[in-house]
């Protein structure tokens, strides 16, 4: 079978199970009682391993397959969730990625993996467990778990109670399929095609839906209502092709009943099965997916199905640009109603606002990701780093739904890794230091994101050691980075920023973690080139704060929008802490600038239109309304004519061929068609 | 199929500037636009008109005879903005009027006379004579150098 076409969907798939691996075995460390988080990770770990199967990777398969017999050992309570448990397979989650990854840098995805293999297999059957002896098919489990293969509802009782009174069968049967058949829904179809020639299906486990969709193992169950004898059932069944085996046990009505009491009371264990039809593609969706679980914590939880489809982002830029146009002959519909004042004519075009209005919403929320796709990983990381460093460390993720465009999130990755191996390793101290300096045992590191302005800001925060200043500078001078006079010439910020240049790296000792000779300086480079900048903050003893910000190259912000002479400008909201109408006779100078007094706090004024160059005549208002801004803890007045009001509005580059331009950001595209710029606050704030 | 006569003629689009013709090949074209509300952007060089919104792309600007320093276009019906697309960069330029495509042999593409003199020198490629019509080929990569400013 060609497989090439569907490799990509492969990876992609394979990459988002392993991450809902990773976060659910991480969920389940913590919460070590909880079977459904296994029986999550179990649904992920099989359905890897069908993909796997498929695609031919049998490393992978193999890999998972043990997997999901230590996990099935877990969801049937017959082994407990150690820390050691949970090693060994993060260790295989591990090598299951890193084999995925060399599938798609275009190996053939070949590890040995042998001795995990060993190890999760002795897992399994370290603990007494007869049935454990030897390599278990997971449906054998499910056999000798239950003897029981159905369970009915109570109109699937009332069918076979009406029945049993008019003489008919019931009969429940498996059906074992050939290990390496290769059109399984098939041979399902035509053992379906057989038993409706008999008599009526009335249940089947998994699903007709999941059985048509090949998703199950070898093994499926029916239960029939016929008035065939029980021998004929199974040699009918037997003729089809591929099927191995085929069991049929005649059950009572009594037998089923005394079986669904019995299961009333043991909920927990009966496992389904069930997998995801099609992954589960978007995060936000996974998002709501999760917190469902948290909320309910019955068993009826199991991730829903989703479809979703892979676009290409340039398809969606076309979009939104064809988008576009239509909001802006919205706005000249809009005017073209008000002219003339006709009630239908009104109506219509306020519909259609509506409905554009959602429409904007959904198309550019397509091309936003929550920073979560590329935070989530961390959480799996550092708990291994803090074992391996023995650290205690404590990973706290905020602002994780920040939304950030696709593009940028793809690059963010790496030097994130870097900064937060950087904060674990230099950063936060060994527990018998901490303890020794008054601090809790535990250190903190803070990832937080953020919104403001035209800008994301993603902030690595640690309580460790902070910066050494004299140890940087040593270093420094020893690398030829300073020179010795400049080195003293330096504040401490200008200190903390040399530990970005290239070669340097003042882990005393070399570490595996974050000492390989790539520094810091590589995660400068790449923000940089993301238009982004970089800062630290460092108070030795108390830790460090390493600020990383980015733009956003495509977002819906709220602006306030302003008037200066004819022109229109767009202030982010974000940024503005409030307006105010200040007299002339308020305005106060101080060394040429001019300032107000503004809460008790001496706030400069910064003229737009001179600073744009607005072509008019000055005028001399007595009132002058103003625009309060801040960056950081500064802030400033930014006087403008007239504020025009509130709006959403999509940010847009002014092109490459104007790819700076003081004091603006970017533009946008108002109601009427036309471009406003939007202003750049924190290069007017100095 | 069509490369024989892609080696010997280059089709351009020809636009009046100050009276002079003025070609730019087709390849480089995006498409000709009527004048429409160009915002202005501060702290730009003079020739930087400002931006527009071309079906939801902000486009940039420019006056062509003011980077050659021929003074401002007067805007009038006929005054046109050609959106030139150049290593992925749009930029349209505000022309006279843009009113024909030609194919022009490449043999009889000249580099320019010495004479011609004048700021817009450094843009010209070449020249082309058709009867009697003297053709002035842009170079797209000067005329267009990026701008960048503030601080």
């Amino acid at each position: 079978m060609d497989t090439n076409q569907y490799l990509e969907m492969f990876i992609e798939e394979s990459k988002e199970h392993l991450q809902a691996c990773n976060e659910h075995l991480l969920e389940l460390e913590k919460n070590p009682e909880n079977i459904a988080i296994v029986n999550e990770v179990f649904r992920s770990a099989h359905t890897l391993k069908g993909m796997s199967a498929t695609m031919g990777y049998e490393d992978i398969a193999n890999l998972t397959h043990k997997m999901e017999n230590v996990l099935d050992e877990i969801r049937n309570s017959r082994l407990h969730v150690t820390a050691e448990l949970l090693d060994v397979v993060f260790v295989a989650v591990d090598q299951l990625e890193e084999m995925v990854l060399d599938i798609a840098a275009g190996g053939k995805g070949k590890l040995d993996v042998t001795d995990t293999v060993q190890k999760l297999h002795k897992i399994e059957t370290g603990e007494e467990i007869p049935v454990a002896a030897t390599t278990i098919e997971p449906a054998v489990i499910n056999e000798v778990a239950q003897d029981n293969w159905l369970s009915y509802d109570d109109y699937e009782l009332t069918v076979i109670e009406q029945s049993v009174e008019q003489d008919f069968y019931t009969y429940e049967i498996s059906v074992k399929l050939r290990e390496d058949c290769l059109l399984k829904a098939a041979r399902v179809y035509m053992v379906f095609e057989l038993l409706e020639k008999m008599g009526d299906v009335i249940k089947s486990s998994p699903s007709v839906e999941k059985l048509e969709a090949e998703d199950f193992d070898e093994i499926f169950y029916v239960a029939l209502v016929t008035n065939e004898p029980l021998e004929d059932v199974q040699k009918k069944l037997m003729k089809v092709s591929e099927v191995t085996e085929v069991l049929v046990k005649s059950v009572t009505l009594e037998q089923l009943k005394k079986r669904n009491n019995f299961e009333l009371n043991n909920v927990e264990e009966t496992p389904v099965i069930e997998n995801a039809a099609v992954p589960v593609e978007q995060q936000q969706q996974t998002e709501e997916v999760k917190s469902a679980e948290k909320s309910t914590s019955s068993k009826n939880n199991q991730a829903q199905s989703s479809k979703t489809i892979r676009v290409n982002i340039e398809r969606l830029d076309i979009l939104m640009n064809l988008f576009e146009e239509l909001v802006i002959d919205r706005g000249r519909l809009q005017s073209i109603s008000e002219d003339l004042h006709n009630s239908e004519l009104d109506e219509t075009v306020e519909r259609m606002s509506r409905i554009t209005g959602d429409l904007q919403n959904i198309i550019l929320n397509m091309r936003m990701v929550p920073v979560e796709t590329v935070f989530n990983r961390f959480p799996r990381m550092v708990r291994q780093l803090a074992r391996d460093l023995n650290k205690k460390i404590n990973l706290e993720v905020v602002g994780a739904e920040t939304e950030l465009d696709r593009t940028v999130i793809d690059e963010i990755g790496d030097p994130l890794v870097h900064l937060i191996r950087n904060s674990l390793d230099h950063g936060v101290e060994s527990p018998e230091i901490r303890l020794a300096n008054g601090k809790p045992e535990e250190g903190t590191v803070v990832l937080r994101a953020y919104h403001s302005g035209n800008h994301v800001f993603i902030e690595i925060e640690d309580d460790g050691a902070g910066i050494n200043r004299e140890k940087v500078l040593k270093k420094a001078i020893s690398k030829g980075i300073v020179s010795n006079e400049v080195a003293q010439t330096l504040n401490d910020k200008q200190v903390a920023e040399l530990i970005l240049s290239s070669g340097f790296s003042t882990a005393d000792v070399i570490s595996d973690v974050s000492g390989r000779g790539v520094g810091l300086d590589v995660v400068k480079t790449t923000i940089e080139s993301l238009g982004g900048t970089i800062d630290i903050s460092s108070t030795e003893g108390k830790g460090s704060l390493f600020s990383i910000q980015l733009p956003l190259t495509l977002s819906i912000i709220s602006v306030m929008l302003v008037e200066l002479g004819e022109e229109i400008y767009a202030i982010p909201l974000s940024s503005i802490i409030e307006t105010a109408i200040i007299r002339s006779s308020d305005i106060l100078n101080a060394h040429n600038q001019k300032v107000i007094d503004f809460r008790g706090k001496v706030v400069p004024l910064v003229f737009l239109e001179n600073v744009f160059d607005v072509p008019r005549e000055s005028s001399d208002d007595e009132f002058h309304s103003v625009v309060l801004v801040r960056k950081g803890d500064k802030m400033a007045g930014l006087v403008v004519d007239s504020f025009i009001g509130q709006q959403e509005i999509v940010l847009k580059s002014l092109g490459a061929y104007l790819s700076s331009v003081f004091a603006i950001s970017g533009a946008t595209i108002l109601g009427n068609g036309k471009v406003a710029l939007i202003v750049d606050c924190n290069a007017l704030i100095s | 199929m069509i490369e024989a006569v892609d080696l010997q003629n280059l089709k351009v689009v020809v636009f009046q500037l100050a009276d002079k013709e003025y070609v730019i090949p087709v390849s480089q074209v995006q498409g000709i636009e009527k004048l429409i509300y160009i915002t202005r952007v501060p702290k730009t060089p003079s020739f930087v008109k400002g931006v527009i919104n071309l079906r939801g792309v902000v486009t940039p600007i420019i006056d062509l005879k003011n980077r050659f320093g021929l003074g401002e276009s007067e805007l009038s019906d006929s005054t046109r903005i050609i959106i030139i697309t150049l290593d992925d960069m749009d930029v349209g330029v505000i022309v006279d009027s843009a009113n024909d495509v030609l194919d022009i042999p490449v043999d009889s593409i000249e580099p320019q006379p010495e004479v011609v003199g004048g700021m817009e020198q450094d843009f010209i490629a070449g020249v082309v004579k058709i009867d009697s019509r003297l053709l002035i080929l842009l170079h797209l990569n000067h005329v267009l150098n990026p701008i960048k400013s503030g601080v």
